[in-house]
This record gives structure tokens, sequence and C-alpha cells, in this order.
């Protein structure tokens, strides 16, 4: 067993195997698993927010689905895996609270779900399988050796997709 | 759109909202006590600053079960309002609410829509004081309760502050009775409402 890595909300990482990599407590969030099957390095992204555009404060890049998505491409590249070969995981976008306003910020789950698959689709970087919607919060743990992403989530048995 | 970021935050301006955040918690203590007709005591809030990282170490952990109470707010300003509180307290409370402890880890319906009362009670208390020291007019919106892992909680309030800036501001309030109960605060105004409460208190 290797080493698991942490990543923070709004934070990003990359870990080659026997490591896995992990972010805890997703709620709207959405978290990007990318990974090279060949050389089995992977990394994770956990993402806050759809577009860094629409906000004037956006130096943090790991913040948003954009963003963070091409520096954790970036990343994974530099520790050494193929940019042709990489496939990708999703999970998170819930929608936390039922309440309906009208502020646009309710549907932030779904809208960060969007930009992500949005964003991968431009990249050309295929999504193997995702976990999104819905309405309760997930730990998710990624393991780069199997692409495995493990799943956990309150009053369920833990899954992987 | 206001130019304000909770970064910039002048120490004056988290003065006051240390202030507000102080007769708030007292005023939803109060409120707490005649519920629950018991005498309730309350530490001096914390208001803090965090990174959003820090923010589930703070209760303990991302994946430490909480319930969180979420409510809209309208009128001069607009936002929402959170109450947070560890799930084995807001089972107590309720339990004491209902004048019965129930020994089911979950939450049976009953205890989740009292629960909702409490939230219901202890922000309106709060942003009671609000409207009074400020002059403003603020309706809470019906709340809605959620149960899950704090991280997963806090990503809503998180996310709203993310629109701003790159920390989140909540205030930290211990209660008493017979046990500890650690709850928090988070106003999130919307951005032109910061300045909306600050000059209604006669700053910025």
């Amino acid at each position: 067993m290797g080493n698991m890595i942490k990543v923070g909300m709004a934070d990003l990482n990359v870990c080659v195997s026997p490591d896995s990599i992990t972010t805890l407590g997703l709620g709207s969030c959405v978290g990007i698993a990318l990974r090279d099957p060949v050389t089995k390095i992977g990394g994770l992204a956990h993402i806050m927010l759809p577009d860094s555009t629409s906000i004037r404060n956006n130096t943090n890049i790991p913040k948003f689905a954009d963003t963070g998505i091409d520096e954790l491409v970036r990343q994974v590249v530099a520790k050494g895996a193929a940019r042709n070969r990489l496939v990708a995981k999703i999970a998170g976008g819930a929608q936390m609270f039922a309440f309906q306003s009208k502020n646009e910020m309710v549907r932030v789950g779904e809208r960060n779900v969007e930009a992500t698959k949005k964003k991968l689709a431009q990249l050309k970087i295929p999504i193997l399988a995702e976990d999104t919607g819905k309405n309760y919060g997930r730990t998710v743990i990624f393991y780069p050796e199997t692409g495995d992403f493990v799943i956990r989530a309150v009053g369920k048995q833990e899954y992987q997709i | 759109m206001g130019e304000i970021t909770l970064e910039e935050m002048s120490a004056e301006y988290f003065d006051v909202l240390k202030e507000l955040g102080n007769i708030g918690a007292g005023n939803a203590t109060t409120a707490l006590a005649q519920m629950m007709q018991c005498k309730v005591d309350m530490s001096v809030p914390q208001v803090k600053l965090l990174e959003f990282k820090e923010l589930g170490e703070l209760m303990g952990g991302e994946e430490v079960i909480m319930a969180g109470i979420y409510l809209g707010i309208e009128g001069d300003i607009t936002g929402s309002i959170m109450f947070l509180l560890e799930k084995q307290a807001a089972k107590h409370l309720v339990g004491k609410l209902m004048g019965m402890e129930s020994e089911n880890a979950e939450f049976s319906e009953m205890e989740f829509s009292a629960l909702k009362e409490v939230g219901n009670i202890i922000t309106g208390a709060y942003l009671n004081s609000l409207s009074g020291l400020t002059n403003l007019v603020i309706y809470p919106s019906v709340p809605d309760l959620c149960v899950d892992m704090a991280g997963a909680i806090l990503s809503v309030p998180a996310i709203q502050f993310g629109a701003l800036g790159d920390k989140i501001l909540l205030i930290q309030t211990q209660f008493f009775d017979e046990m500890v109960l650690d709850g928090y605060f988070i106003l999130i105004p919307d951005l032109d409402s910061y300045g909306r409460i600050l000059s209604a208190l006669g700053l910025g």
C-alpha cells in the first residue's frame, strides 16, 4: 500500500501508483480524477466554481473548472503522463439544499458538472465514469494503479466507479 | 457591484462584524434557552476568516457529520445564512426540545422537523439583532436542513464566498447546557449587501 495524498477544497495534486489520492466531503464541488493507464500516473482536482472568466477575483487556479482542469493536465503531464492517453472520472456536484432562490448560485453543483464536462470535451479527454448530482456529500479516493474511483457517502455502502 | 473583498476588509469592518456576531449569537442563546426552558450559557463568539481548506479541520474534519440549517435572506439586504451544529449536539438539542432523546442514530421525521425549527429560531434571533442594529428590513426564507459531511455542507457557503475571494468568514459560538454544543454561524450577504450593512452602521 502506498501513501494517500490529500487534496483540499479548491486544490489539486498529482499522484503515482502505488500511492492514492483523496478529497473529503465533496458537496456541490466537483472532484476530477485524471489518469494515464500506461504510466499509472494520476491526479485529482477539487473545483468549486464553473468559470474563472465570469469572476473578477480569479487568481486561484484550482478553484475553477476551466483553469483547474488545465492546470491538472499540465501537472500530470509534467509528472510523466502522456497527454493523449489521459482519461477522466468525475464525482460530486450535488445540490445539498433544496431551497430555491433567485440566486443562480443554488444550481452551482449542476453548473460545476456541466463546466467540467465541457472542459474535458474541449481537451478531448474521455470521461470513463461519473457519479454526480443528487443531494448528498461524497468522499472520493482515486487509485492510479487500477483507475478505481472509490466513493463514500453517509449512510451508504462504499462503492466504486 | 461593490469593490470590497474579504481579504481587503478593514480592521474596523472586521470589528463590526465581530460585534454583530456577538450580539446575534447572544440573542440566539436567549432564544434557545426560552425554547428549551432551561439555562443556556454561551462563550464569547469567535469571528474567523479562514482559508477554504482550514474549514473542515476547524470542525473536526471534513467527514464529521453535521446538521446544517440554511435560509435565504430577502429585504434591504439579500444573501443567505447558515447555522451548523455537530450531529450529536443536534440530537441532544432536539431530544431536549421534544422531552425525550431517541436511541436511534438517525433523525426521525419528527426530529428532523424539530431541528429545522431550532435552526429557524436560532437564525431568526441572529437576524433580528442584525436587523435591529442596522435598521434594515430582513426577511428570512423557510429553512432547509441537511445532515451530511461537514465538507459537503460547507461547500455551499464556501462556493458563495468563493465567488468573492479565497476566504470564508464564520462565527463560532459555544453553547452550554449539560453539554458543550459547538455552533457555527455563517452569514453570506450578497456582494452589494456588504456595503449596505456598513453604511447602515455609519461606516464605509
